[in-house]
């Protein structure tokens, strides 16, 4: 503890005196980030320090924040999808799923079936994405480098799917309002259906090189602990709330476009091998899903209906005016959970207010709670298990 | 037309959650709106929001537990600014509903929500860096995405950027 | 390798094959009162770090690591990218030598080359070979115990000296490792010093030498020296910094500990004072338990392959062979495992390798003493 130095005398004898002397010690600020390697970004922490323990971090944002919400006020709706690419630039696909289910809703669409399967497919193989990004980087927080290329080495694959599908690799804007900027290449289902068979293998080689690693597991097991409660409290969604043992995934309990037909789980840790709410918990959950992402694909690849006569932009509005009203739709992002508030007046082609809903930003928020008393090294792991990215915080 | 009657029993259970609260605080809330994308009523009494929230977080019937998203707006015919929230209730009940608090656009401050569901600290932030909205009670009111020193609110409608900031020349 | 095909007759070219023959008459290499040979005895492993760092630690590093990753490693200098450490160097020397405004100049230029020194004075005892040590010291193996703390004093003054946060952080984590580190260490190799009854590094081969190869070290004669075998690998990853217990400049943590601010030449010295800490390690290991420069190759039957593996050439190949395969378990590790947290490596350190530490040391004894 940090305190006044002090000298204590005491007097055991006429010639023994017991001199006991603390020395002053005095807190430090650290400013962690913006450019700091285990930020993720450009998070800034200002951490009081005792020593090694941290006794306060107020995180900082703002240094990636591109206005996305004042450029939403000034753009057409359709215009829009570009940006929300930009905000969570790792699960491109989700985000612009996200809106186009929002001003979807406003518009009161029908969107063909095949639309549907196509978008399930792109924001799942996104999801896996994600997730290996977040596995990696957790890894690398850890000190451990390999597993991070090797979840590189795979998320290449998938990077590569969507460019050969949408022309870009990270900013797609490939999910159009009411359709598909394009349909899938002609041997995408094959291709996909080869991905899952590699991947399959690759992903328990990952988890057994760093989920089973008993040093990863010393490292994250009981670091970071968020009670349920709490976690809803705050907000938390999304592997972050799954983490945490409460079984919500908006994918099940709001559900939007065909994950009702599907068949796939929504994993919780059962306690036995992670702390349930520390940072193992917020990793197994991202790697049993990842798993699931899977099933969900190889689902959509069997049933997904024929390409004959199938126009990708069929139901995109020429004109994109909504009647007069509001909306809060959300989708399950790789982070959580991405909400569009839209409110239109009617009689705009832009909306009069667009605020996204980030899951990070909301994450994030209870970094101050969740750093109280740990240990530097402890601190990256909670900011690691966040999974933050900082393009969605601040957007 | 599934979509539609899952659409309409949300708004069904919005109603009802609406009811429970409408019985405690009469007139202090407006009638619900049951329009079918955000099912949602208007705190009238503003000086009473953080007792409508609490009361809807902690009614064994309502247990709005979970804050999805509070998004501050601008009304300008109105001459106001508001906040909308969008409650959900978490392992309880389906249930969901959207809550509007509105205040002058001149001097007006709604009460913080923060001490009851942790979300909103940083989503007022937010609603403060953007609009200008002053949440009374917030334990930690200042701008989180734009510098502490920026001029102006930059999401209401009549906002003008400021010339330069710190000797940098901001309209391009 | 050419000396392969000599016969090994013709071997001790000029000097007989008995012990420190070669640095012998290298120190009494003096023409006109200067001493010469003295000069090249330091220099020879001088030259011995600065090219296996540059070809097999980074060079080699970045390979084996890029192998373990699944991917390339360095492709474009030259061929499979062979020059690219020469390239990294010319670019450093290019570099501005940044010296912090704020920082203590005196610590933060002398603090690598202490580092440096560190290292490079536990070269002068190592034997290279059955007719090379730099200095033929009866306290050797003490000497190098002891000369690797100076390395604390090099990190200490380049963390403090940065005057960063981050250095300091890296710095005093350092030293409280390093200096932990060093109570396991040091009894886990009077293990091996107490099965040898000396501390004379040259004799310590010397007594692993025979025509059995491999059964003559230390470690396959008596189960229990596995035991400080690998107390003292573990403890000395930990005194070269080396994943998994690279806390003081983990990257991912303190941006990259105590040499944050470090930039240029000075920066080059501080990899080269790692990877010289790295081979210095490897090759003690190898003198105490695993015969230095003895062929682990036994005499079978009328096949000599001991005989014909033994000689002061042949030794310098098997030490550094040696020293070589324990820097790749090096590598190995820290391409494999993720970093511990500081406090666990203090528990790892106080409560598990010192008492085992101990109790090897007692069983040594009992060993020493019971069994002939």
């Amino acid at each position: 503890m940090a305190g006044q130095g002090s000298v204590r005398v005491t007097r055991k004898s006429d010639n023994v005196v017991i001199i006991e002397k603390d020395l002053a010690t005095e807190e430090m600020v650290l400013s962690m980030g913006p450019q700091h390697p285990s930020t993720h970004g450009v998070l800034r922490l200002e951490c009081r320090t005792d020593g090694e323990v941290v006794t306060e971090a107020e995180p900082y944002l703002g240094y990636l924040h591109r206005c996305f919400e004042k450029h939403c006020e000034h753009v057409d709706y359709q215009a829009i999808v570009p940006y929300t690419d930009r905000m969570d630039y790792l699960a491109g696909m989700n985000s612009e799923m996200a809106y186009a289910i929002a001003v979807e809703k406003l518009l009161d669409i029908e969107i063909p079936r095949r639309v549907e399967f196509i978008r399930v497919i792109v924001s799942e193989l996104n999801r896996i994405a994600s997730h290996l990004v977040a596995i990696g980087t957790y890894a690398i927080d850890l000190g451990a480098f390999t597993p991070f290329l090797f979840c590189f080495r795979d998320r290449e694959h998938i990077l590569n799917m969507l460019e050969w599908a949408s022309g870009a690799r990270m900013l797609y804007n490939y999910i159009w309002i009411g359709g598909l900027a394009y349909d899938v290449p002609s041997d995408f289902q094959k291709r996909v259906g080869e991905f899952v068979d590699y991947f399959r293998p690759k992903a328990v080689e990952l988890s057994r090189l760093l989920t089973e690693n008993e040093i990863f597991v010393k490292r994250t097991k009981g670091i970071g602990i968020m009670p349920a409660d709490v976690a809803i409290n705050y907000g938390w969604s999304g592997p972050m709330l799954r983490g945490s043992g409460v079984q919500w995934d908006l994918r099940r309990n709001d559900p939007y476009s065909i994950y009702p037909e599907l068949d796939f789980a929504v994993p919780v840790p059962d306690g036995k091998f992670s702390d349930v709410g520390d940072c193992l918990s917020r990793h197994l959950v991202r790697a049993l899903e990842i798993e699931e992402s899977l099933k969900i694909i190889e689902q959509c690849i069997g049933k997904m209906p024929p390409a004959e006569g199938f126009d990708p932009r069929a139901a995109v509005p020429k004109r994109i005016r909504p009647k007069a009203g509001e909306v809060y739709a959300r989708a399950e992002n790789p982070r959580g959970e991405l909400g569009f508030y839209i409110l239109s007046d009617g009689k705009s082609t832009s909306p009069l207010r667009c605020k996204a809903r980030s899951s990070c930003f909301v994450n994030l928020s209870a970094m101050k709670d969740l750093s109280k008393g740990q240990l530097i090294p402890d601190l990256v792991a909670i900011i690691g298990s966040i999974d933050i990215v900082l393009g969605e915080v601040d957007r | 037309m599934e979509e539609g009657t899952i659409g309409s029993k949300q708004v069904q259970l919005s109603e009802a959650a609406y009811s429970v609260i409408h019985e405690k605080f009469g007139e202090a809330i407006s009638a619900f709106d049951r329009n079918p994308t955000m099912p949602f009523f208007e705190v009238q009494d503003t000086a009473l929001w953080t007792d409508i929230a609490l009361f809807m977080r902690d009614h064994p019937k309502l247990k709005f537990n979970y804050m999805a998203c509070l998004s501050g707006v601008d009304y300008p015919e109105e001459e106001k600014l508001g906040i909308v929230c969008n409650l959900e209730s978490i392992g309880a009940y389906p249930h969901r509903i959207a809550v509007k608090v509105k205040c002058p656009r001149e001097g007006g401050s709604i009460p913080s929500v923060s001490c009851v569901w942790h979300t909103a600290n940083w989503h007022e932030r937010e609603a403060y860096d953007m609009l200008g909205i002053l949440f009374t009670g917030h334990p930690d009111m200042r701008r989180i995405l734009c510098p502490d020193d920026w001029e102006g609110w930059p999401l209401r409608k009549d906002y003008r950027v400021q010339e330069s900031y710190h000797g940098i020349k901001v309209p391009y | 390798m050419s000396f392969n095909a000599l016969p090994q007759s013709s071997m001790p070219l000029l000097m007989g094959n008995s012990l420190n023959a070669w640095s012998d008459a290298l120190t009494g290499f003096a023409p006109m009162g200067l001493p010469l040979g003295l000069l090249v005895i330091a220099a020879i492993p001088l030259v011995f770090i600065a090219l296996y760092a540059l070809t097999y630690g980074v060079y080699g590093e970045r390979k084996i690591s890029a192998f373990m990753q699944d991917r390339l490693g360095p492709m474009e200098v030259g061929k499979w990218g062979i020059l690219q450490t020469l390239a990294d160097i010319l670019k450093l020397l290019q570099k501005e030598d940044i010296v912090p405004t704020s920082a203590d100049k005196f610590l933060f230029v002398i603090g690598p080359g202490v580092l440096f020194v560190g290292s490079f004075l536990a070269f002068a005892v190592l034997p290279f070979g059955p007719a090379f040590i730099g200095a033929n010291l009866n306290v050797g193996l003490f000497y190098a115990i002891g000369i690797v703390a100076l390395e604390v004093v090099g990190i200490l003054a380049a963390g403090w000296g940065s005057n960063n946060k981050w250095a300091l952080y890296g710095a005093v984590r350092s030293v409280a490792q390093i200096v932990s580190y060093e109570i396991p260490a040091a009894i886990a190799l009077l293990c091996g010093a107490m099965m040898a009854g000396t501390l004379d590094m040259q004799e310590i081969n010397v007594l692993q030498s025979g025509t059995w190869g491999f059964a003559h070290f230390f470690l396959f004669q008596s189960p229990i020296a596995w035991l400080p075998f690998l107390i003292y690998f573990i403890a000395s990853l930990a005194e070269t910094n080396r994943a998994p217990f690279d806390i003081p400049e983990a990257e991912s943590e303190l941006v990259a500990g105590y040499f944050t601010e470090y930039s240029g030449m000075k920066f080059a010295v501080i990899f080269l004072a790692e990877y010289g800490s790295m081979f210095m390690v490897s090759a003690i290991i190898s003198i105490v338990f695993l015969g230095g420069w003895n062929s682990p190759l036994p005499n079978i039957g009328p096949l000599a392959l001991n005989d014909m593996t033994t000689g002061p050439v042949w030794g310098a190949f098997w030490i550094i062979m040696k020293g070589f395969f324990f820097i790749f378990v090096q590598m190995w590790l820290r391409w494999t495992l993720p970093r511990l947290r500081v406090d666990q490596l203090m528990y790892l350190c106080w409560k598990v390798l010192t008492p085992f530490a101990f109790l090897s040391f007692v069983l040594t004894a009992i060993w020493m003493i019971y069994v002939p």
